[in-house]
């Protein structure tokens, strides 16, 4: 831990915008800066980096977060840790959109994949060879070793689907947990790579089943997998808990997937958009795994914090301003709007929850929007049933509303009735026609 | 003796007791062909016999002098005599020659609708159903073409007293399905559309073998009668299961511009709505449902006011036609006061501010009327399901019934005893 916050503290302080410091009280709020590319690029290894960097080099010219320049830093750090690897398709795609924007060494390289290329061939062919010869010689041990290989040579050359079978084929030659544990975590790998998170909750579950128990390490990697199948699933409640689990050890250790940011940031977004205020605060604020996690992302805590006591205006502030970078998050981006609908409504709702009236006036000031505007989020949230109360639009003032039971319950009874009386009779009646109908038929075959 | 005259003695003669009656009976049915033979004969037998005492024999000689091509003038002279016969005629009697009394009282019903004066048959066919009717539970096919003259007539009110009887005896199937469809037309009339969903509901889902213009017809009025009353109709759930396999498959393929309209309606925009109906007018028209779809359009306003009951307490008349987009305040104010006229919302306008005030339901559950009505409804749920274990009761005793469950049961259990074979038929 101590190695990860020598490193983690000013590259975080780089990421995310300083919220700073430790009084609660209101403060000017320091707007977002944009995002450090290079900071953010080192939290990851392996292919997501890759994967990271040209989504921000395609996203970041959207109009929502507008900043066309740091898509040449992205391509650029993206074609330079491929050059490192081996995979030549993603080479010529990373070629082709920076399109000699960044002159000449950034060009596609048709030696080097050549190279790369030919390389590949002789080392499959190896590996072929070495294979047939375990097959024939039927040691499992060797074969499980060689179909790895295997995949681990797919997965470098980028051939996700190859991978995958030859991991899955692995499975028939695991002997000890720790080896289909091993496989569990490379199949994993590659479905999140490939998108497919059905299977990586599969096979998340299955190394859960494994029967010796898992290293803290490999626990809190399978949670974290978990977590961002259901996120993928849009299961935000789920997620949340499944980020919540997650212990502190797991450090960079899964840095080929995703990062400790990014598990504080995650989690504590879904647990705000889904989990009540008792929920909130014994799984997430009183907790002292998560908080460890919590301490790498200022800003995600104190707008938790924020929502807690009811400072609703500065933790939608937060939210504003963390709403740029996290579009540019390849996991995230199709449900920041979501996640952030969600919270703002959970605000009005917990916003009104207490009182029996309340002036419109004040509510549109502690949210920092208008009267008019406010009053047709609270329209759609009472249609929707969320909020239990009536708008006076002559002196604009909420009551609460509380449904008379009683009443309710005699309009229900009534209803009942008629519709039993109703069903009944059609009922008896059709049953009659059949009856006829059998009859007269009865009475033709006489 | 002239066969007719004798034929009249004996009429007169075997009216009193039950036993001439049947006699009666037997010697008039070998009469009824030589009785046809003498149509012309028959007007002055005719004010020989009374119809109160003479009623089966009146109904024979009745049908025999109308059952040959009669014009408008003739007309003119047999309606009053068939109207005074069945205002008169004894029940008990009549009932001996069903078909007889159907047939003439259909004859009724063509020669008014010949003279074109259809209320002149409201009152004789009413009568003449309520006497038909073994119980008011019964069916008869004279119901059916009472309520057609009651339509063309526009006496909806009278057509009411008799819906308000609930049915379980049917003998034609064909007679429900038109008895239940004009009773539906009736109550679209008078506004009372729960009741006409019950009954085209009844036709929709009726037993039926194959597909006829009546379940169609029904099955349109249906849906515009559901988008009306309860503001929604989904195709999914359009049919239940015990609909017939005829209808669910193919009922839809006859009323597509009216399941479009529901589809319209459901995603609640009112300017996609009046501009679909303004395309499809033709069609509507020529199904006669053009009033029908007009209500269905002021039923999305109606219905989207009532919502704003629900999230206000107060709004101005300009929001209130903002929201639902009406076109101004005032139209706005008219639709707010013709649903506070039906009782639809409870509601104050102050017109010095321009704004409403919608207001709880009052109905407070606990006035006598209320407990009388519960009181009410009660008893008749546990009357129903007293005939409801009768039914199933007398199902299980009856002999064909037994016979298809014994014929198809399979012999594994030893335990269960065999149906006796003599109820194998």
């Amino acid at each position: 831990m101590d190695a990860d916050d020598d490193t983690c503290a000013p590259i975080t302080d780089e990421i995310r915008a300083n919220g700073g410091g430790e009084q609660r009280t209101r403060r000017p709020i320091i707007s977002g800066d944009q995002l450090d590319i290079e900071a953010y690029a080192s939290l990851y290894s392996g292919r997501t980096k890759i994967m990271r960097l040209l989504f921000i080099a395609d996203h970041c010219s959207d109009e929502k977060i507008g900043n066309p320049s740091m898509k040449l830093d992205a391509l650029r750090m993206a074609y330079d840790e491929i050059k490192k690897g081996e995979n030549t398709q993603l080479m010529r795609e990373v070629a082709q959109k920076i399109n000699g924007r960044l002159g000449p060494s950034y060009e596609l390289d048709s030696a080097w994949c050549d190279t790369v290329d030919r390389r590949a061939e002789q080392k499959k062919e190896k590996l072929e060879n070495e294979l047939n010869a375990y097959r024939t010689n039927l040691i499992k041990e060797s074969i499980r070793m060689g179909y790895n290989d295997f995949g681990d040579f797919y997965y470098a050359h980028g051939q996700l689907g190859d991978a995958f079978k030859s991991y899955v084929r692995t499975r028939d030659y695991c002997t000890t947990s720790k080896h289909i544990v091993h496989m569990c975590m490379s199949v994993i790998l590659v479905s999140i790579e490939m998108g497919q998170f059905t299977h990586v909750t599969s096979y998340v579950n299955k190394a859960e089943q494994a029967p010796d128990a898992l290293d803290p390490i490999t626990a809190a990697k399978l949670r974290c997998a978990a977590g961002l199948a259901n996120l993928e699933a849009k299961k935000y409640k789920l997620a949340a808990r499944k980020f919540l689990e997650t212990n502190p050890e797991l450090g960079s250790h899964f840095s080929e997937v995703i990062a400790p940011q990014d598990v504080a940031t995650y989690g504590g977004l879904c647990a705000l958009a889904t989990f009540d205020r008792t929920e909130l605060k014994s799984k997430v604020i009183d907790n002292l795994n998560f908080r460890n996690f919590l301490e790498l992302v200022p800003e995600v805590r104190e707008l938790i914090n924020d929502f807690y006591s009811s400072h609703y205006a500065s933790c939608l502030q937060y939210l504003g301003n963390l709403k740029a970078n996290l579009l540019l998050d390849i996991h995230l981006h199709d449900h920041v709007e979501t996640l952030y609908d969600q919270i703002r409504h959970k605000a009005l709702i917990q916003y009104t929850l207490p009182f029996v009236s309340v002036d419109l006036n004040m509510m549109a000031n502690a949210f920092k929007t208008t009267v008019a505007e406010l009053q047709k989020e609270l329209e759609a949230l009472i249609t929707d049933n969320q909020i239990q109360a009536r708008i006076d639009s002559h002196n604009k003032i909420l009551y609460a509303r509380h449904a008379d039971q009683r009443n309710a319950t005699f309009q229900r009874v009534l209803e009942t009735g008629r519709e039993f009386d109703r069903d009944v009779r059609s009922m008896l009646l059709r049953s009659n026609l059949v009856k006829h109908d059998y009859n007269v038929r009865h009475l033709r075959k006489l | 003796m002239d066969p007719l005259e004798a034929l009249v003695a004996q009429i007169q003669g075997l009216s009193s007791t039950p036993g001439d009656i049947s006699r009666l009976h037997v010697i008039l049915k070998q009469a009824d062909d030589s009785l046809r033979s003498e149509s012309t004969r028959l007007s002055p037998v005719l004010a020989q016999l009374a119809p109160s005492e003479h009623s089966l024999g009146f109904l024979y000689v009745l049908d025999a002098f109308t059952s040959g091509q009669i014009s408008k003038q003739q007309a003119e002279t047999t309606v009053p005599i068939i109207t005074g016969f069945i205002n008169a005629c004894n029940a008990e009697q009549i009932r001996l020659a069903p078909e007889k009394f159907v047939l003439v009282c259909k004859r009724l019903k063509d020669q008014v609708m010949m003279l074109e004066a259809p209320i002149r048959g409201v009152g004789p066919l009413f009568n003449a159903a309520r006497k038909l009717q073994l119980s008011t539970e019964h069916l008869t096919p004279l119901h059916s073409d009472f309520l057609l003259l009651c339509l063309l007539a526009k006496c909806y009110k009278t057509g009411l007293s008799i819906l308000e009887d609930d049915i379980f005896e049917v003998d034609q199937p064909r007679d429900l399905f038109l008895y239940c469809y004009y009773g539906g037309m009736i109550c679209i009339g008078l506004k009372r559309f729960q009741k006409a969903l019950d009954l085209l509901h009844n036709v929709v889902t009726a037993p039926m073998s194959s597909l006829n213009a009546i379940a169609v017809e029904a099955y349109k009025k249906y849906i515009l009668v559901s988008l009306i009353h309860h503001g929604q109709w989904q195709i999914s759930t359009s049919l239940p299961k015990y609909a017939s396999s005829v209808a669910q498959r193919s009922l839809k393929n006859f009323c597509q511009p009216y399941i479009e309209l529901a589809n319209i309606y459901g995603t609640e925009k009112i300017a996609e709505l009046e501009a679909y109906v303004q395309t499809n007018t033709e069609k509507f028209e020529n199904d006669n449902n053009l009033g029908l779809v007009k209500q269905v359009v002021l039923s999305m306003y109606k219905r989207n006011i009532q919502r704003l009951t629900q999230t206000y307490l107060t709004l101005s008349l300009q929001d209130i036609a903002n929201t639902v987009q009406l076109n101004s305040p005032k139209e706005a104010e008219m639709h707010v006061l013709q649903m506070i006229q039906d009782g639809e919302i409870y509601a104050t306008i102050n017109q010095r501010d321009g704004m409403v005030r919608f207001l709880e339901d009052p109905e407070q559950y606990k006035t006598c009327e209320m407990i009388e009505h519960i009181d009410s409804s009660i008893q008749r749920i546990m009357a129903l399901s007293r005939k409801l274990t009768a039914m199933d009761e007398q199902i299980s005793c009856d002999q064909l019934y037994l016979s298809k469950v014994g014929r198809e049961r399979q012999r594994y259990d030893f335990d269960d005893f065999d149906v006796p074979t003599k109820f194998n038929i």
